[in-house]
């Protein structure tokens, strides 16, 4: 790192990166225990990865003030691989996930995140808050030991101190005081509910350097691989996203590919002290902006405080209800969320609301936010596609035995059957002009739909002559060189 | 035809940075380009500890932070253009001026290019007199230019004589070698003063330094003296009625500075005339 930007990159915001990082160090410690549970392991899992996950990140990231630490979105990808082959293996997977998001970074992915649409991203985060939501129903059913009316009668009163204390007072977390006060309920009323103490172990020490315990052959890389590009993949675009809405919000810049890298150290540390994987929050970035968070130091202290708070309340966390914890996930999911979304759905194209309806079902359905997004681009780029393919007219003027066809826009794969069918084959004529000069081929398709039309003419027996074809298939070379032709963009755009 | 860049903040040191700058172009036979850069100033929203987020929490949050920078970045406009019209009022004849927002160091980086020389004030608005404080962007600039820093002191004075600060330092002898090259500096009486043993690498180098200028036409005075280099060059500036310092800058990482503190800015600080620095 260089020197010079230590501090406008560290101190140049104190008082209030201090005070953010601690707001977000109490707010990491009921979610990276919630989605611990989520991904099935001790809650000493999560919290180990969160705060090695944001004091790693706080150096190596490319996005100072956000927040990265175990989430929600990568718990609910590991769910199977815990189940089926247990904690060792999804160290193995974090390690992995690690270095493949540092080789994503290096060959820049950052840039490839330009084909993620806007309506992909906000079908990725409604997706998400709805995962986080649904993960909280199992404590909430009536079926399970320890979940009575009392439940119920917390969660909705956690909800309340959540929501409504911030407007008595803004200078306490609403959050901790709901878990306090629930905890301080349970505590004194003996109440028979669930405890974080029941759903495993919670970390006691420091963490250790352990080199994960799993058999180091490809039996072990099958198993892991499929999970680690998931991981990869899934920890990169919520952790580029939420750098996006960071910058947005904060009106500055940063490096995402940098940032890429430094997710995937952070993983790698992560995965050799005994953490899971995770990425970038959302919510918890939002929630250290809006406390004055700006610089890599609220990062840090967040990591740092949550360090220190573990150590030091370890046996206290055990006694908070998980009633609390659910109470803070509906924050979150209720804060991921994009309410305006259901607005736009009436205002947006169609097209675009397909798509984001789309990425939650699949989402929703598959519970891996990495085909989601796939099956969301990939239908964003058909739909661009499709709107494209129609930008093509083809105009004829007859001329005693000689037709000429005008083609004017773009002839592609999908515009190639509208391109063929324009023209008619059952007209007698001794010759056809057919003047490409003002359309551009994109592809071999194109070419091909003008090599047939040009064959069925001639068939029967009709003359052809093509004109301009140079400039129109200038574009199907696969980047036009437009830095040392600098005229290259117009002369495209004119013809 | 090249540019002399003149960064202002509309600070009690801009009349003398214009000054400072038309002396400049005149020598150079330049034209003058005034940089005014509205600088972020971030405007955090405190207070609000509750750490709960509801509907919407990032549109909202977004809103407030645009709402409260927008209301700021209008004034601070509307203020930067009154500084260069009175600016362009100053100087007269052949001006461009140039308001962009972003940091001062960036927005050089962006203009230098074509540039001869930048000049900027010992101070800005923000630094505090009484302290001799040096302008927190000084530094930054000095570290990130390409060109010669020209730093303008409190008045303008004519130019007779300056003095080379000499430590046989890369950027010192870039220094030199621009004063022989380069009509910036030609005609005026040069002093060489360097602080150190006699018969060292110093005395030699020095040597070498006053033979090139005076065989550029200048009229050299060459002095070795022991001491403190900090405290040798204040005093000669002092004694000799120096009216600009030229010297190399910031040789030493932030590290090292840090803990030894810096010759640069004592220097700066200390000195009442220009400085004009080489990286």
């Amino acid at each position: 790192m260089p020197l010079k930007h230590l501090q406008s990159g560290w101190f140049s915001n104190l008082r209030g990166d201090l005070l953010a990082g601690i707001v977000v160090a109490l707010a990491l410690i009921p979610e990276a225990i919630a989605f611990s549970i989520i991904a099935g392991v001790d809650p000493k899992v999560g919290l180990y990865a969160s705060f090695c996950i944001a004091i790693v990140i706080s150096f190596v990231g490319g996005r100072p003030g956000m927040i990265s630490a175990a989430t929600g979105a990568m718990a609910l990808l590991m769910v199977t691989l815990v189940k089926e082959h247990g904690l060792q293996y999804l160290l193995a997977a974090t390690l992995l996930t690690g270095v493949f998001q540092f080789i994503l970074g290096l060959i820049r992915v950052g840039d490839v995140m330009r084909f993620v649409s806007k309506s992909v991203m906000t079908g990725f985060v409604n997706a998400l808050a709805i995962l986080i939501f649904m993960a909280q129903l199992p404590e909430l059913n009536l079926k399970i030991e320890g979940v009575s009316w009392i439940t119920y009668a917390m969660v909705a009163g956690g909800l309340a101190i959540i929501y409504l204390l911030p407007r008595v007072t803004k200078a306490v977390p609403s959050p901790l005081v709901c878990i306090i006060v629930l905890s301080l309920v349970a505590f004194f009323m003996k109440l028979d509910v669930r405890y974080v103490g029941d759903l495993g172990e919670l970390p006691d020490t420091l963490p250790v350097f352990l080199w994960p315990q799993v058999p180091l052959n490809m039996a072990t890389l099958s198993i892991i691989f499929p999970y680690s590009i998931g991981l990869a993949v899934v920890g990169l675009l919520e952790s580029l996203m939420t750098s996006q809405i960071v910058d947005e919000l904060t009106d500055t810049t940063s490096d995402k590919n940098r940032e890429a890298r430094g997710q995937g150290i952070a993983n790698v540390v992560a995965g050799l002290f005994g953490g899971m994987a995770g990425c970038a929050m959302i919510g918890q970035s939002v929630i250290n902006v809006k406390s004055g968070g700006r610089t890599r130091l609220s990062t840090l202290t967040a990591g740092v405080v949550l360090l220190l708070l573990l150590l030091l309340l370890n046996d206290l966390v055990k006694q908070i209800p998980m009633a609390a914890l659910v109470a803070v996930m509906v924050m979150v999911s209720i804060g991921t969320f994009s309410w305006a979304s259901f607005k736009n759905l009436k205002v947006h194209p169609k097209t675009t609301s397909t798509v984001m309806l789309a990425t939650v079902a699949t989402v929703v359905w598959t519970h891996n936010l990495a085909l989601g997004v796939g099956v969301g681009v990939l239908l964003s780029a058909l739909f661009f596609a499709r709107k494209v393919s129609q930008i093509i007219r083809i105009t004829s003027e007859l001329d005693g035995e000689t037709r000429t066809y005008t083609v004017r826009g773009q002839v592609f794969f999908a515009s190639a059957d509208s391109f063929a069918a324009a023209f008619d084959f059952k007209e007698a004529l001794a010759k056809v002009v057919i003047d490409v000069s003002h359309a551009h081929f994109w592809d071999l398709t194109s070419v091909g739909a003008l090599d047939k039309v040009v064959l069925k003419y001639r068939r029967e027996g009709t003359e052809v002559e093509i004109l301009g074809m140079n400039e129109a298939s200038a574009t199907i070379v696969d980047k036009l060189a437009i830095h040392d032709k600098p005229d290259a963009l117009d002369r495209m755009l004119e013809h | 035809m090249s540019i002399v860049l003149a960064c202002t903040d509309g600070s009690l040191y801009a009349p003398s940075i214009y000054q400072h700058a038309a002396w400049a172009a005149a020598r150079l036979d330049a034209a003058i380009h005034v940089l005014h850069v509205i600088e972020r100033d971030e405007h955090i929203v405190g207070g609000d500890l509750s750490g709960s987020i509801g509907f919407d929490a990032n549109a909202e949050l977004l809103a407030e932070l645009a709402k409260l920078d927008e209301s700021h970045a209008r004034v601070a406009r509307l203020r930067g253009k009154a500084i260069l019209d009175d600016a362009a009022k100053q100087l007269g004849g052949d001006v461009t001026v140039t308001q962009r927002h972003g940091s001062v160091v960036e927005t050089l980086d962006e203009f230098e290019e074509g540039a001869a020389v930048v000049v900027i004030g010992k101070r800005g608005e923000h630094a505090d007199f009484s302290k001799g404080h040096l302008g927190s962007n000084l530094e930054r600039v000095v570290r990130s230019a390409k060109i010669p820093v020209l730093v303008a002191a409190r008045e303008f004075k004519q130019m007779g004589r300056f003095l080379i600060a000499f430590d046989g330092g890369p950027s010192c002898l870039k220094a030199v070698h621009h004063a022989a090259t380069e009509p910036l500096l030609r005609g005026l009486e040069c002093h060489l003063v360097a602080a150190g043993r006699p018969d060292s690498d110093l005395a030699r180098s020095l040597e070498n330094a006053a033979t090139g200028l005076r065989g550029a036409g200048f009229t050299v005075t060459a002095d070795l003296m022991q001491g403190d280099p900090d405290e040798v060059i204040a005093r000669e500036v002092k004694l000799r009625g120096i009216d600009l310092l030229v010297m190399g800058a910031y040789g030493h990482s932030r590290v090292r500075q840090f803990i030894l503190g810096s010759t640069t800015t004592s220097l700066i600080r200390t000195c009442q005339v220009p400085v004009l620095l080489f990286r």
